[in-house]
């Protein structure tokens, strides 16, 4: 049984040098060829090859990656589905946009576990293993959900809930229209009020996009710099960065890995390390670049990881410094822990406000709690680019593609003058599809606005 | 039991819902009984006098689509009809008519009587009896018993019902009629969960003591217009409405008096509709509002009552007489009843299954505001199918459940019995996901082979109705082939509409898509006169219009009809499904959703917890074709 084509990054997110999307379903192979362009088209090749070839965006006829397709038809696949698995290397941004290439072109994002659960549904595994399958199942939806959750948290979660709340306001008063005709305490919902609406809403839709498909805060990075006075474990922990976390390939034209620079992924966040050359060649960027460049370079980190000695006193040089810089953005370290403690921790936790991480990064020890840290604070919003309102997440890109669509659709019919209520279903549409970006549970609320913002009845 | 009156189907009530549900079983050519605890009151209504508007008026033509009464009652008994919505599009526009409420009642008790297999009979049933969970018939107060194989309680606001009024609360049916109380009892003690809901209804006054100059007149459409697809002779004499305000004294002397009414004094416990509020919950909830309209309904063409609509009230009944004397256009009205709020017992509807059997005792039904519904029209689609499906079961032929991509009843009873209401449930054009495909002008096409194939359409009107599809399909291809060439004589007409002229030929359809174009201009242009009738023309009309759009929702539906393929054996236990999450699991229990799509409408039922019932329902059929 050969089900709609789902895609997926089948491999984990930031780690290893080829990233695959895979696709499965009875399309998979058609979809596939939309994109790819190499010596024969997919549908000709024969099963289980792999072929050389570039993907290319059909739109823009732009060369997006090199890959290796690999062709894998029904029935003997791990999904006993038509499979197609695109290999590609230029890093995670190239990989995030042959995924949206995918899905723009026909398929539709997996769930997580689907593919498995098709192996299930297909006979492929063996009944035994039902059980095994379910919990899977669950549990990588946990993880998907938890991370997700995580990725709309803060500025993005309120720009999106004020962009449903203008949708929510043009659809309450349409439907007052329509279930209470005669009441006469609200305009009637022109198509001109509409379409103006509407618009704004694409307009919206449409830079939450580009931000994303930008991938500028993937591409940039959070500027980070790492500080301290010297010998405290700078240049261990600049190290144990990038071996713990593998350095990203950027496509910037110039950065290579020991100028100035160093990218890193830490949980899927990605960090530009600044002066990383000034850590590794002297060892104390303070010291090198005096204290006013310090005091700039500070100044436009978007994260400063500041590092401290346990085993030295705290000097009136380092309370100076944390002074001046900005709390929100700042994780102080207190590293050598393996070492005797003399630092007065609790006048740092009395004075700053702070988050301490304690570590012995020679020993590895507690550079997972760092990472976690920046994780968190990256999400929750404390620490953000630039550019703060983006989109990371796959399954967001996509679901706002189709809020943009769906938007669209409204537009168009607008401008040709159909009816508020016919134009009303693209509308809905697009509010459910926002309302799944952040979570929410649609059934009830529009009803509810209803009958709050109105005052109707016999 | 020997010795006693035997039936087939027993139905408890001879209201909107309980008319249908007799009907539909005695006319499936079961013997059926219908109690009343009043026969002069069948089919009354004891709040507005009209039938139809929004959502409901649809739900009327799918009731007649499906071999129900209440479109032809009204049809033949209303005082004013129009269409509402006429300026927005063809999926929202709905009939209403005002009702003569007396003759309605008349219409429809003569109906009843005419059907050979029903017996109606005035009686107070007191007590359901049960057998190892499966109904066996009823007892009335006096004692009475009549067996049935099939029970279908129809009891609106009447269980347990307490009519309040200011600080007077006492025990009573509407409009003032004997409650039923030992039945709410039994049906507590079975272990039904009971929700208390609340209702209410304004003041009646004099047509003779009003000043309508004060007021703007509201008259019926001047076309004929009908619910029924049956042919109908057309009312043209009609009675018009009359539109009206609150003044700032009416709200003065809501505010004063606002510790006396019912429900702000704590004397009203219910839960009332957030869709029909009091006049008091208007004014507080809203106090920036200078004015509400008032309109004024005549209650039929042989009574002066008229319904003062917007003024429902409980406050005391010379507080209401202040109230309705500060209207302009009321200032000398004599009052003829006052209005009241009422409290009534109703089950909560996910304890059903959705074709309405209560899960707990086999073959007892229940339909309309017991469900926790409210509207004449929610009633009669609740009604009907309960009558269909307890007649269906009895008979051992497939039970009737309506999706909700088929009809509004669908929407309406899959709401109940999915999700259940914390209010008076009403439905609103916006509770179905698909109201392009759910229009009123095309309820016949939807669903009257369905009621052919319950066998409560006629020969007669299928064939009648097989002529009309047959058509349209006839019309809507012959116009995707006619070509329309630019000359003259179809620019001018392009033109008058404010359409931009042709640059070539185009196809009829195509044309006809063009906002500014109908199919009255098309047969102009085409120089041919029409033949089909209008009801024929529309649908054409519709579905050349709309067609991007009505495909879009026809591939949604299609996704969900795939779901709704998949079914949920009876008998899983859902505690042996590991994966699921805590709440999905208690949920799925309480709702024992038939098929996925239903479960995955059920809230707290993630996407995740289908994926993991679908490999488990799986693992079932696998081990059973294994074994």
């Amino acid at each position: 049984m050969q089900f709609e084509t789902i895609s997926s990054i089948s491999t984990p997110v930031g780690e290893g040098a080829i990233a695959i999307v895979r696709l499965s379903g009875v399309d998979a192979i058609e979809i596939a060829d939309r994109l790819y362009s190499g010596v024969k088209k997919l549908s000709e090749v024969d099963s289980h090859t792999i072929n050389y070839g570039h993907i290319v965006d059909p739109t823009t006829n732009e060369t997006v990656e090199e890959v290796m397709c690999a062709v894998m038809r029904a029935p003997k696949t791990y999904t006993r589905e038509d499979i197609v698995e695109i290999n590609c290397h230029g890093g995670i941004h190239t990989v995030n946009r042959v995924l949206q290439l995918t899905l723009n072109h026909g398929a539709r994002m997996a769930e997580p576990g689907e593919f498995t659960k098709r192996a299930f549904l297909n006979g492929r595994v063996d009944l035994s293993q039902a059980e095994a399958v379910m919990d899977f199942i669950r549990s990588k939806t946990d993880q998907a959900s938890k991370v997700a959750n995580q990725q709309v948290q803060g500025r993005l979660k309120t720009y999106i809930e004020s962009l449903r709340q203008s949708i929510l306001n043009i659809l309450a008063q349409v439907e007052v229209n329509i279930d209470y005709p005669e009441y006469d305490d609200v305009e009637e919902a022109t198509t001109s009020f509409l379409l103006s609406e509407a618009k704004k809403v694409e307009s919206e839709i449409g830079k939450l996009l580009k931000s994303s498909a930008e991938g500028r805060i993937l591409r940039e990075g959070l500027s980070t710099v790492i500080i301290g006075k010297p010998n405290v474990g700078k240049s261990s922990l600049l190290n144990y960065l990038i071996q713990d976390n593998k350095a990203i390939v950027t496509d910037v034209a110039g950065t290579t890995r020991d100028i100035l620079e160093e990218y890193v992924n830490v949980n899927g966040i990605p960090l530009k390390l600044v002066d990383t050359a000034g850590i590794r060649e002297t060892d104390d960027i303070v010291e090198k670049i005096g204290v006013e460049r310090s005091r700039e370079a500070l100044k436009d980190a978007e994260l400063i990881l500041y590092v401290m000695n346990n085993n030295d006193e705290l000097t009136p040089e380092d309370i100076e410094l944390l002074e001046t810089v900005d709390d929100k953005k700042v994780i102080g370290i207190i590293n050598k822990l393996d070492l005797e403690q003399n630092l007065d921790t609790d006048y740092l936790e009395s004075h700053f406000d702070i988050p301490l991480i304690k570590t012995s990064i020679i020993n590895g020890q507690g550079v997972d709690d760092l990472e976690n840290e920046i994780q968190r604070m990256f999400f929750d919003g404390s620490i953000s680019s630039a550019d703060s309102t983006y989109v990371s997440n796959n399954r967001h890109i996509n679901l706002l593609e189709q809020a943009k669509t769906s938007i669209g659709d409204a537009i168009s019919s607008a401008e040709i003058d159909v009816p508020v209520d016919i134009i009303q279903i693209d509308l809905i549409k697009t509010w459910e599809l926002l309302g799944e970006v952040i979570g929410e549970d649609v059934s009830e609320q529009l009803i509810d606005k209803l009958f709050s913002q109105f005052c109707l009845g016999k | 039991m020997t010795g006693n009156m035997k039936y087939d189907v027993i139905v408890i009530g001879a209201g909107h819902a309980g008319v249908e549900a007799g009907l539909a079983a005695s006319r499936k050519g079961l013997k059926t009984l219908m109690l009343t605890i009043n026969l002069d009151n069948i089919a009354f209504m004891p709040c507005n006098p009209s039938v139809g508007g929004p959502a409901k008026g649809i739900v009327v033509r799918e009731v007649d689509a499906l071999g129900g009464q209440m479109a032809k009652v009204i049809d033949k008994t209303h005082i004013q009809m129009r269409m509402l919505n006429t300026g927005k599009g063809p999926a929202v526009r709905a009939l209403r008519a005002q009702a003569d409420k007396v003759l309605y009642q008349q219409e429809m008790k003569s109906v009843l009587e005419d059907e050979p297999n029903l017996d109606i009979l005035q009686g107070l049933v007191d007590e359901l009896i049960i057998e190892d969970n499966e109904i066996r018939g009823v007892k009335t107060n006096i004692g009475t018993v009549y067996e049935g194989d099939a029970v279908i309680i129809t009891t609106g606001t009447f269980l347990r019902g307490e009519i309040i009024l200011g600080d007077l609360k006492y025990s009573s049916g509407p409009n003032h009629q004997i409650p039923s109380l030992a039945l709410a009892d039994q049906l507590k003690d079975l272990g039904f969960e009971i929700i208390r809901f609340k209702t209410g209804t304004p003041p009646r006054v004099n047509a003779d003591s009003i000043d309508y100059s004060k007021t703007e007149i509201q008259p019926g459409d001047d076309v004929p217009r009908a619910f029924s697809f049956d042919k109908t002779e057309f009312i043209l004499d009609q009675l018009p409405c009359w539109l009206t305000y609150t003044s700032a004294t009416t709200h003065e002397i809501i505010t004063a008096n606002l510790h006396l009414s019912a429900m702000y004094s704590g004397v009203i416990q219910g839960t009332g509709p957030r869709y029909c509020p009091s006049i008091e919950d208007k004014v507080v909830r809203f106090n920036d509002k200078p004015r509400h309209q008032i309109f004024l309904e005549p209650e039929g063409r042989n009574t002066k009552e008229v319904y003062v609509q917007g003024l429902s009230t409980s406050m005391p009944e010379n507080v209401q007489r202040d109230m309705v004397k500060s209207i302009p256009g009321l200032e000398n009205a004599r009052m003829m009843r006052a209005g009241y709020a009422i409290e009534y017992d109703a089950l909560v509807p996910t304890q059903l299954w959705p074709t309405l059997e209560t899960k707990k005792i086999k073959n007892l039904y229940t339909a309309g505001q017991i469900n926790g519904t409210s509207g004449y029209e929610e009633a009669a689609g609740q009604g009907l199918i309960a009558g269909i499906n307890a007649a269906n079961k009895l008979l051992g032929q497939e039970e009737l459940i309506l999706s909700r991509t088929d009809a509004y009843i669908g929407v309406l009873i899959d709401d109940l019995v999915t999700k259940g209401t914390n209010e008076p449930y009403r439905l609103l054009t916006s509770r179905a996901e698909h109201r392009l495909l759910l229009r009123h002008d095309n309820a016949d096409m939807r669903l009257t082979e369905i009621g052919y194939d319950h066998k409560l359409i006629s020969e007669e009107r299928f064939a009648r109705f097989n002529q009309k599809k047959a058509n349209i399909e006839a019309e809507l291809d012959r116009l995707k082939k006619v070509r329309i060439k630019p000359n003259a004589h179809t620019q001018s007409i392009i033109e008058q509409r404010g359409g931009t002229a042709l640059k070539d030929g185009i196809l009829a359809a195509d044309l006809l898509r063009r906002p500014e174009m109908d199919y009255e201009s098309i047969m102009e242009i085409l120089s041919e006169d029409i033949t089909l009738k209008q009801e024929e023309y529309e649908q054409v009309e519709v579905q050349i219009k709309y067609d991007g759009y009505i495909k879009k929702s026809l591939q949604q539906v299609d996704k969900m009809k795939r779901m709704e393929d998949k079914k949920i054996p009876e008998n899983i236990d859902y505690d042996a499904v590991n994966s699921l999450a805590t709440e999905a699991r208690m949920k799925l229990k309480e709702v024992k959703p038939l098929n996925i799509a239903q479960a995955s409408r059920i809230s707290g039922v993630n996407p995740a917890d289908i994926s993991i019932l679908l490999v488990y329902i799986e693992q079932g059929n696998v081990k059973r074709t294994g074994s």
